[in-house]
């Protein structure tokens, strides 16, 4: 796997350094001259000191080779000409962008940006989870929060207590994925009864998931 | 003919000053309120403070009604993002762009948007001027 990275600031050293623990070819395209050296130094990558929404920098950065871009700066109209210039241009097949302002999701998406890491939702989805109910925890999103894993601890005040998983009633949409009860993890069939202290980890759809913790929680 | 002029630059106020008096309907965005001071006297348009390559400001120029776009902000990559929203997202029929460095041109193939790069037609009509 061949990935260029572009702009970004700490993020992209870690990224840089797990991706390369991975055995991936990275390069980097950064603006800035002195965090280019010392990328340089740290780093066992190809390091170019440039602008990556100029033809010149992808070309340097061995574009026509990636298999993917990472367009991770602070300006969104410069994420979305990096990705499409390194798919136009240099016909890389994947290609992945932060967006700053939220809104801007949907119109990369419509203009052919393949994945979008909308950071400024995911932070206040994954806030707001946490400061609505402290028993409930979102572990994980999936396509860019199309789809939630989230474990819910049922607490004594749990409506669900002593039920058997086919007695309660939750919304259709809701996949029960396991039950984890002390050391054991429980695969849960239709006739697994919930105890206080289970943490139960669920699928939700984001529209679902509120009335899914209500229903286990009771809140 | 409702035309939207983006950047009110030298370029821009210019061309939205000469649109206004032959009579046509002009709204000008500029992120800088500062620039609309560019605009003359015979200026009797609209003019919206704003950043363009948010979906607000678009919508409170009517976007949508839009018959021709004109961008001219001194940013290449805030052009093309303007340009593609409004030829691929809102299907106006005329969008045009200014382009700066003329190697981004790529990013337009197969778009319906026409550029216009002052570094071209500056240097073919100097060529054409010393060699013919």
């Amino acid at each position: 796997m061949r990935i260029i990275m572009v702009g970004g600031g700490k993020v992209i050293y870690y990224l840089a350094k797990n991706f390369l623990a991975k055995g991936y070819q990275v390069s980097i395209v950064n603006k800035d001259n002195e965090y280019c050296k010392v990328l340089a130094r740290e780093l066992n990558c190809l390091v170019i000191n440039g602008d990556g929404s100029k033809p010149d920098a992808l070309r340097q950065a061995e574009a026509d080779k990636a298999d993917a871009i990472l367009s991770l700066t602070g300006n969104d109209p410069d994420n979305l000409f990096i990705c499409q210039l390194a798919q136009k241009e240099f016909g890389v097949p994947k290609t992945f962008s932060v967006v700053n302002n939220p809104d801007n999701e949907k119109i990369f998406k419509e203009l052919g940006v393949e994945t979008i890491f909308n950071t400024t939702k995911l932070i206040s989805i994954l806030i707001e989870q946490r400061v609505e109910v402290a028993d409930v925890n979102n572990l994980l999103s999936i396509e860019e929060g199309r789809i939630n894993i989230s474990q819910v601890i049922l607490q004594k005040s749990s409506p669900v207590l002593g039920k058997t998983l086919k007695e309660i009633n939750l919304p259709r949409d809701i996949v029960f994925g396991c039950i984890i009860r002390g050391e054991e993890v429980v695969i849960p069939k239709g006739d697994t009864q919930l105890s206080e202290g289970d943490k139960v980890l669920i699928i939700t759809l984001p529209e679902n998931q509120g009335e899914a913790f209500a229903a286990l929680s009771g809140e | 003919m409702y035309i939207v002029v983006i950047g009110c630059g030298r370029s821009g106020s210019y061309l939205a000053n000469q649109l206004s008096k032959a009579g046509e309907d002009v709204v000008v965005i500029d992120k800088k309120f500062g620039s609309f001071d560019r605009l003359s006297a015979e200026f009797t348009g609209f003019t919206i403070n704003g950043d363009a390559t948010e979906i607000e400001t678009l919508k409170s120029a009517k976007f949508d009604k839009a018959d021709v776009v004109v961008i001219t902000t001194d940013n290449d990559n805030v052009n093309a993002m303007i340009a593609q929203i409004a030829s691929e997202l809102y299907q106006i029929p005329k969008v045009m762009v200014r382009l700066l460095d003329p190697e981004k041109e790529v990013i337009y193939h197969n778009l319906n948007v026409i550029t216009m790069s002052p570094t071209n037609l500056l240097v073919d009509k100097f060529t054409r001027e010393i060699i013919g």
